[in-house]
């Protein structure tokens, strides 16, 4: 993945603000990076343009290869849909589906036929597989953001991108969740591309993004 | 895999999950209260057409002035219907060598295929209902020719060549009550005695009959076929020709049950808003993360749309399950109303729901989710990254087109339909201007009181948009119980006093007019009071505005029928009572020629106000505008008349006279002395007729109580839904609220605050609402008296403040109890 002279402005009481500033860095597959930074650095919507969740004011992302800034938003859809996976802060699993049928959707809208069972296995593999038929609200935090890594997984991505995925749990909790999320990484050999505060989530990456109101200090390579 | 398979899957979920629980009760409740009132209609106008058909002796009656041709009865027992053949003519009869001319009916055996015969053994005897036609040889009379023929049963009478035994008196004859106007005195014998009279020789006039009658599909497929084959002249009588006293009863029966359906469907589309306020909402997450896993727009509103019509389809179901088994109970206790069994429902009514219950989901859900598509894929990183909006102006417009149309649809009349939709869109209106002002107001009286007191008021001016819909919600849902528990008592009493204990159950026809007074006379001494008799005049409509009236020229059976034959004109300058002016006005005293013309009669013929008419009086013609339309209480059971001419009009042409009158059911007396004194009047007996409508009201009464049970239950929801809209943000504040240090009493105390202001708003509303519901029902649909109640504004303010405090409190009373992080972790 490259991204090439990233720009975000926003209009904010009357003067252009930018929130990510002329960001240009690669991310090689199977390497693992962090995006680090104080709060209302740009970490967020940094993530959010790399996604093709948002479209950039300027600047371009290439994904395998594929230049997504090029595509309508459903061309980026299309692009997610292939090769991405997410986990984010606030898990984000819907709340009128079992943490299983959480899983299996990324499967059943790709229609694939063995979702139930994928899903299964992979929730499983997360320690979950005795709370398939639980709902969201019935789990832990950090149960909810198993079902979460385990969507993110299922799909198997090339690509996975996390936002704060330990930013609403505690310590402990946190340094599993991570643990477990760097080893589906390495298993499966995927991209992962993760926004955190949380020192000891980005010292286990191969490279650290140091950002600061929007611009990028220092590529850390540990 | 399919997009229709993982759509109906999401539904599935969603419905498990209970997400979509107000949604479902609303769509379901609506289908099921339409499906309901629309199948027990479909089967009493079933069974009504049948009680039509047991005057008319059969379902379909082939009528011509020549031997019928055998194919038509080959046809019918083709189709499995049953048939047997009348003639009717009239010839001298003899006695003790006097002469009569009398009226004669033969019938073939299993005479009559629908309803029943009557006949006393003797004059004054009891009734019963005979087990066959009359023997060979032997006659039945009415008591007419045995009043005018002096004769006695057992006397012998001869007809034409034959000689015969009377052999008992006719009380009851479901041709009889057909042909009312028939004057002469009657007599029925078999048909295979025809021959022997040798009465019928070419060129005799004679009306042959064929009787059929069965299943209402055969009888329709065979009405079909013979229509294309009728001969010239020949006529085909069918269902349609309900007595109006009963089909005015009925249809009022139904108006009642569909107003109350249709209040009903009304609230629960302002649930179904408001819920799919709250379903809206929680797909825009849905809809972001199918965003974000890789859908494209167009793929997300497919599977939205499937989603939803899934949701529809199920609910729509659960409607009509429940509507069905609601018409079994409505009819389990009126299936004696007519004294036949009910035949069993058409699909077409469920069908009818169910598309119902589809429009009334895609009016409210559709604009909404068609902006769903556009949900930004963001939000999944940021909660607060714009949603596109709920719905702007044009998707209630939408809403409110449907609604409309569903409802005028449903109503099947133009009036109470629009009566309805103006009637909510008035009461929403009205409300949401008084209730921004009555915030505004309260504004200038927050800063006073406790704690409590400001925080209750700062909470319903911060949801203004939201305290808007609750109070609008709850108003309407208000409405309907108040309606229900005050207003509908007050119109059924109306009603059932509209036909009281004492109606007229007798008619005299044909009084000359040196007869009048002595009738009157001999009547006030019998009674208890002196009845009116009124001129009538027999005449036939040959031109409207000049041009020559073609009686095949109506599409309609029954307005062919009536541009055909002579019928009774009314004559006078005084309004009769029970009837009432709808367009243009009444002619009055001294007035020159003018016509006044009933309502129903000119949609039929399709006259209108100005209109020139021309009549035939025994030969002598006269043309005269109509310069009124009036609506007539059929069910009244007075004498009532189609047209009304001015006095002078009419002042110059040969008139009868004719009465109705109350007598009760011992006093046989005056109906004797009134035949024996006066020959050529005819008494019509509609006791029956009368004791029927009379105990239909009654049932039908309790039967709208029933329907009204699913207004009241749309009502509650109306309820629920207004106090679940605001629950989610609810349950944040009293988080933070507790968070912050407010004690359980103090937060508690403000929502008690809260709602009781919102309750006695919506109260006073209902309570307006339900007064001008009320009134314009009784009196511009019902067509009955209103009398405004007072009780009912203490009653709204009352219901409003103490229903809404109860229904919001223990809606919040688990939020209070619920520690404030779980409440924090809920909402997410």
């Amino acid at each position: 993945m490259e991204a090439v002279g990233l720009v975000k402005q926003v209009r904010s009481d009357g003067r252009d603000l930018r929130i990510v500033d002329n960001v240009s860095f690669s991310v090689f597959p199977g390497e693992s990076v962090a995006i680090v930074g104080v709060s209302g650095s740009g970490k967020s919507t940094l993530l959010g343009l790399l996604a093709g969740l948002d479209a950039p004011s300027q600047g371009r992302v290439f994904l395998d290869g594929e230049d997504i800034t090029a595509l309508d938003e459903d061309g980026r859809a299309a692009a997610r849909a292939r090769a991405v996976g997410f986990v984010f802060q606030s898990f984000q699993l819907l709340p009128a589906f079992t943490a299983i049928e959480n899983v299996m959707l990324p499967l059943e809208l790709a229609g694939v036929a063995a979702a139930r069972e994928q899903a299964a296995a992979l929730l499983d593999r997360v320690g979950l597989g005795e709370r398939l038929t639980h709902y969201p609200k019935q789990l832990s935090g950090g149960e909810q953001q198993r079902v979460a890594i385990a969507r993110a997984f299922v799909a198997r991505p090339k690509l996975l991108l996390a936002d704060e995925p330990t930013g609403n749990l505690d310590a402990a909790t946190g340094a599993r969740i991570a643990e477990l999320m760097f080893a589906l990484n390495h298993e499966r050999s995927t991209t992962l591309v993760l926004v955190t505060h949380d020192e000891s989530v980005s010292s286990r990456c191969s490279r650290t993004l140091r950002l600061a109101s929007g611009r990028l200090l220092e590529s850390a390579r540990q | 895999m399919s997009e229709l398979s993982l759509g109906l899957r999401l539904a599935a979920r969603m419905l498990r999950a209970g997400e979509v629980n107000l949604l479902v009760g609303a769509i379901a409740l609506a289908v099921a209260a339409m499906a309901t009132v629309g199948l027990f209609s479909d089967r009493t106008r079933l069974a009504m057409a049948q009680e039509a058909n047991r005057l008319l002796g059969a379902d379909l009656v082939l009528r011509w002035t020549r031997p019928i041709p055998p194919e038509f009865a080959q046809a019918a027992r083709a189709r499995g219907l049953s048939t047997l053949s009348t003639l009717a003519f009239r010839s001298m009869a003899v006695h003790a060598d006097a002469s009569l001319l009398a009226e004669i009916t033969a019938v073939e055996p299993g005479y009559p295929l629908r309803g029943s015969t009557r006949i006393a053994r003797m004059r004054g005897g009891a009734e019963e209902v005979p087990r066959s036609i009359p023997a060979p040889a032997t006659l039945w009379a009415d008591e007419r020719f045995f009043s005018r023929s002096n004769a006695h049963v057992g006397d012998r009478i001869m007809l034409g060549d034959k000689t015969f035994t009377l052999a008992a008196v006719l009380t009851q004859d479901p041709s009889l009550t057909l042909s009312i106007f028939g004057l002469g005195p009657r007599l029925v014998m078999a048909y295979e005695d025809v021959a022997a009279t040798g009465l019928m020789v070419p060129g005799s006039r004679a009306t042959y009959r064929l009787l059929i009658a069965g299943s209402r599909a055969s009888v329709e497929a065979f009405r079909a076929w013979a229509e294309a084959r009728l001969p010239a002249g020949a006529r085909l009588e069918g269902v349609s020709d309900a007595r109006p006293e009963v089909r005015s009863a009925l249809d009022r029966a139904e108006r009642f049950m569909g107003l109350a359906a249709l209040v009903a469907v009304a609230l629960a589309a302002v649930a179904l808003m408001l819920a799919t306020r709250r379903y809206h909402e929680r797909q825009l997450d849905v809809c972001a993360m199918l965003r974000c896993l890789g859908c494209s727009q167009w793929r997300v509103l497919r599977l939205q749309l499937v989603q939803l019509a899934g949701i529809g389809a199920g609910a729509s179901a659960a409607g009509c399950a429940a509507g069905y088994a609601g018409q079994l109970a409505l009819s389990s206790w009126l299936g004696s109303l007519v004294g036949i069994e009910l035949p069993a429902p058409g699909p077409g009514a469920a069908a009818r729901a169910t598309l119902l219950g589809m429009v009334l989901l895609a009016a409210f859900a559709l604009p909404p989710l068609i902006s769903l598509r556009r949900v930004s894929a963001l939000r999944v990183l940021r909660r607060e990254a714009d949603g596109p909006g709920f719905a702007g102006v044009a998707a209630y417009a939408f809403a409110i087109v449907c609604i409309a149309g569903l409802m005028l649809w449903h109503a099947g009349d133009l009036r109470l339909g629009v009566y309805v939709l103006l009637g909510c869109l008035a009461t929403i209106a009205a409300a949401a201007v008084l209730t921004w002002s009555a915030l505004g107001a309260l504004g200038a009286v927050r800063s006073n009181g406790t704690v409590s007191w400001r925080y209750g008021i700062a909470s319903l001016r911060r949801r203004s948009a939201a305290t808007l819909w609750q109070v609008i919600a709850l108003a309407l849902g208000l409405t309907a119980i108040i309606t229900l528990t005050l207003v509908r008592s007050e119109l059924l009493a109306a009603w059932q006093a509209s036909l009281p204990p004492d109606a007229p159950n007798r008619f005299l026809i044909n009084i000359q007019p040196d007869q009048v007074d002595a009738v009157e006379d001999l009547l006030a001494s019998r009674l208890s009071y002196r009845p009116q008799a009124y001129p009538t005049v027999r005449g036939r409509l040959v031109a409207v505005n000049g041009a020559p009236v073609d009686p095949s020229t109506y599409g309609d059976e029954r307005a062919r029928r009536l541009a055909e034959r002579e019928f009774n004109l009314g004559r006078g300058d005084r309004l009769p009572a029970h009837n009432r002016i709808t367009a243009g006005r009444w002619h009055g005293e001294g007035s020159g020629a003018e016509l006044s013309v009933e309502e129903g009669i000119a949609r039929t013929l399709h006259l209108k106000l100005g209109d020139r008419l021309t009549y035939d009086v025994a030969g002598v013609r006269f043309e005269a505008p109509i310069t009124s339309l009036r609506a007539v209480q059929w069910d009244s059971f007075r004498v009532n008349f189609f047209v009304i001419a001015s006095a002078s009009l009419l002042s110059s042409y040969p008139a009868t006279y004719i009465t109705g009158f109350h007598l009760p059911a011992d006093d046989g007396g005056v109906a004797n002395a009134l035949v024996q004194r006066f020959p050529n009047v005819v008494m019509i007996d509609v006791a029956s007729l009368v004791t029927q409508v009379q105990a239909m009201i009654g049932q039908v009464s309790r039967a709208i109580g029933f329907v009204f049970f699913f207004t009241v239950a749309a009502g509650m929801l109306v309820l629920y839904a207004g106090i679940a809209a605001t629950h989610d943000e609810r349950v944040r504040e009293v988080a933070i609220m507790r968070t912050l240090g407010a004690t359980r009493r103090q937060i508690g105390r403000a929502h008690a605050i809260e709602f009781a202001l919102i309750g006695a708003l919506a109260g006073v509303f209902a309570a307006a609402g339900a007064s001008v519901l009320g009134y314009v029902v009784a009196s511009k649909v019902l067509n009955l008296p209103y009398q405004f109640d007072p009780l009912v504004w203490l009653t709204g303010l009352a219901a409003g403040v103490a229903g809404v405090v109860a229904a919001g409190m223990a809606f919040t009373h688990r939020v209070l109890g619920t520690p404030p992080l779980a409440s924090l972790r809920q909402i997410g």
